[in-house]
């Protein structure tokens, strides 16, 4: 089902949590909300839900207005940034708490309370209770519970942002592969660029409670319209009001005298990327994103002087 | 005797319940002995302080009830007086206490849920009765319910009598032991949090389901520490029950009354098997909680 939302305002006293607000999430697309903390992107996805009021505008889920109808009406699956568990449940009756409520007969639940640990890996752990379960598995649990009511929408808070970094790549591999398997319209709250980018068809950046910029993660790290968007997303270089990106600087090898002096400050070895930390000739600091082979090839030490060649710079005008 | 029989009702719940906090082991050999002796020192006189006040007067009424073997207690505790007496509490409490839970939890989700003006003053307003003494509680629902009261008329023309009997008893006993269950609720209930509730509600679940399936379990041991403390304080309550009941002998006289009774009628035996009873009756229901924690704690593991 498709997710429109129309002109929403919300306040809470005197702060402006969401301005104006305005997009579409297509049927069946996985879209990630992308912001830093405070730009009205949970209150966003709550708001969707049901969870939250908007002060005026509108909330659309498959062609229905649903701005007045209650949460639990809404067929909304949500995850929430902390998983939320039934902490006196086993993982069986949380999973199956939707469909108690509906007053299912036992043996279809059992069925498709089954079904669902199956789908999040999570078979054999049925008896369980949550505190039982490590973060990444109460993550799965809280995922199986928001699927187990067939919901239109698939809503997530930052759904790992409380986990360590293995874990989470990990799950959000996963995630986009049980997003392809049962293809059910998703949106997903992040801060982190990388997640964003990695897992969304479609992002959509936030700040201060206003849409920056929406579209496919390509297009907005390649024609970003404003500094906010070109700065979140992908590293940058800035000079005065003109954004560089740093694998766009050319380190040249030593014999080629044209272009700009520069400093060799510290060399990085991140891996395959190394950043070169560069002071130029007038000044300015900037860094250069190589990979590793071209830091071998071009003998890069500190305090090496050589020249570089700067990009065309990007200016926004504000 | 009757103050000290209702200081250990209500002061050992506390003591029985909360865990004991323990420091963590300190690193080197000089801090670790002075942080042990530290510890020695805190203790002593933290049980030193209890044995003073609670344990020595306890254990003494429990001596002098035994003192001369079992046949006068038994016929103390047999007497048709003291036999009413104990049913009377039993049924005070059994109103009351059911009463002030409901209360309780629905005052708790009010203050911590709701968002409405006023609700500061509310907050104060529960925590009266802690403040106000009891015999003053008495009597202002002597005002108000007795035959001079504002509701005495009204009262008297429908033939319901409050005051002088069972039912002011209850009321009596309700108000000086209101605050407990919300008291204990409210901070349960902040750390259970909204997320659980919300998500039921987004699986589905109405309010009500959401409360007896999400909410109440979520904060059940508060609600069962509440219900605890005020059934030990509804057992011991004195002061306003003895203003409202009249203390009629074999009609309106509940257990800490009847201990009062006895001692005021030099029937020293007859006091202390009643304080003791009463003793008894506040650990059943401390050592009843303390089961019921554990064994549904072992299973959930909450």
């Amino acid at each position: 089902m498709a997710i429109e939302v129309r002109n929403v305002d919300k306040r809470f006293g005197d702060f402006v949590a969401l301005d104006d607000v305005t997009m579409t999430v297509g049927d069946g697309a996985l879209t990630a909300l992308l912001g830093p903390s405070g730009s009205g992107k949970s209150t966003l996805l709550r708001i969707i839900a049901g969870l939250e009021t908007p002060d005026s505008g509108q909330v659309v889920i498959g062609g229905e207005d649903v701005t007045s109808s209650a949460a639990r009406t809404r067929g909304v699956g949500f995850v929430f940034q902390h998983y939320a568990p039934f902490k006196h449940m086993s993982v069986h009756d949380n999973v199956a708490f939707g469909l108690s409520v509906r007053k299912r007969p036992k043996d279809e639940i059992a069925e498709r309370v089954k079904e669902l640990l199956g789908l999040v890996r999570l078979d054999g752990l049925a008896e369980r209770y949550p505190s039982q379960l490590s973060g990444g598995q109460l993550q799965r649990m809280a995922l199986a519970r928001a699927l187990a009511v067939q919901p239109q929408v698939l809503l997530l808070d930052e759904p790992f942002g409380a986990l360590d970094a293995q874990v989470r790549a990990e799950l959000r591999e996963w995630l986009r592969r049980l997003h392809e398997e049962i293809h059910v319209t998703t949106v997903f709250v992040t801060h982190d660029q990388e997640e964003a980018m990695e897992v969304a068809e479609q992002i959509v950046v936030m700040n201060k409670g206003r849409i920056e910029q929406a579209g496919s993660p390509r297009h907005l790290y390649e024609s970003p319209t404003n500094e906010f968007v070109m700065s979140f997303i992908g590293p940058v270089n800035r000079i005065g009001d003109a954004f560089l990106r740093p694998h766009d600087i050319q380190i040249l090898p030593e014999s080629d005298g044209t272009g700009t002096e520069a400093l060799i400050e510290r060399v990085v070895h991140l891996g395959f990327e190394v950043r070169v930390e560069l002071k130029l000739h007038d000044g300015r600091d900037v860094w250069a994103q190589v990979t590793r082979e071209e830091a071998r090839q071009l003998e890069l030490t500190e305090g090496q002087i050589l020249s570089v060649r700067l990009p065309a710079p990007r200016v926004f005008s504000s | 005797m009757s103050s000290s029989a209702q200081g250990a009702v209500s002061i050992t719940p506390g003591a029985g319940i909360r865990p004991a906090q323990r420091a963590p082991a300190s690193g080197s050999g000089r801090d670790e002995r002075a942080a042990r002796a530290r510890r020695l020192g805190v203790r002593s006189v933290a049980l030193g302080y209890l044995a003073l006040l609670l344990l020595a007067p306890v254990a003494m009424i429990f001596y002098r009830t035994f003192e001369h073997g079992l046949a006068p207690v038994w016929s103390a505790v047999t007497a048709p007086n003291a036999q009413h007496s104990f049913w009377l509490s039993l049924e005070v409490v059994a109103i009351a206490v059911p009463l002030n839970t409901v209360f309780g939890v629905g005052m708790a989700l009010l203050l911590e849920r709701g968002r409405f003006r006023g609700k500061g003053l509310l907050g104060v307003l529960i925590d009266l009765p802690f403040a106000i003494s009891p015999v003053v509680v008495g009597l202002a629902l002597v005002l108000v319910y007795g035959k001079t009261g504002w509701f005495g008329d009204w009262l008297a023309t429908n033939g319901i009598q409050v005051i002088f009997s069972v039912p002011g008893m209850v009321l009596a006993t309700a108000v000086v032991s209101l605050p407990f269950v919300a008291r204990e609720t409210i901070p349960v209930l902040r750390e259970l949090g909204t997320d659980s509730e919300q998500a039921a509600e987004t699986l589905g679940a109405s309010a009500w389901q959401a409360f007896w399936r999400v909410t109440l379990p979520g904060i059940r041991w508060g609600v069962v520490y509440g219900v605890v403390l005020t059934t030990a304080r509804a057992l011991g309550e004195f002061g306003a029950v003895s203003i409202v009941s009249g203390r009629i002998e074999g009609q309106t006289q509940t257990l800490p009354l009847y201990v009062q009774d006895r001692f005021e009628n030099f029937d020293s035996t007859g006091a202390y098997t009643a304080a003791v009873v009463l003793a008894l009756l506040a650990l059943a229901t401390l050592l009843a909680m303390n089961l019921l924690t554990r064994h549904t704690r072992k299973r959930t593991a909450a």
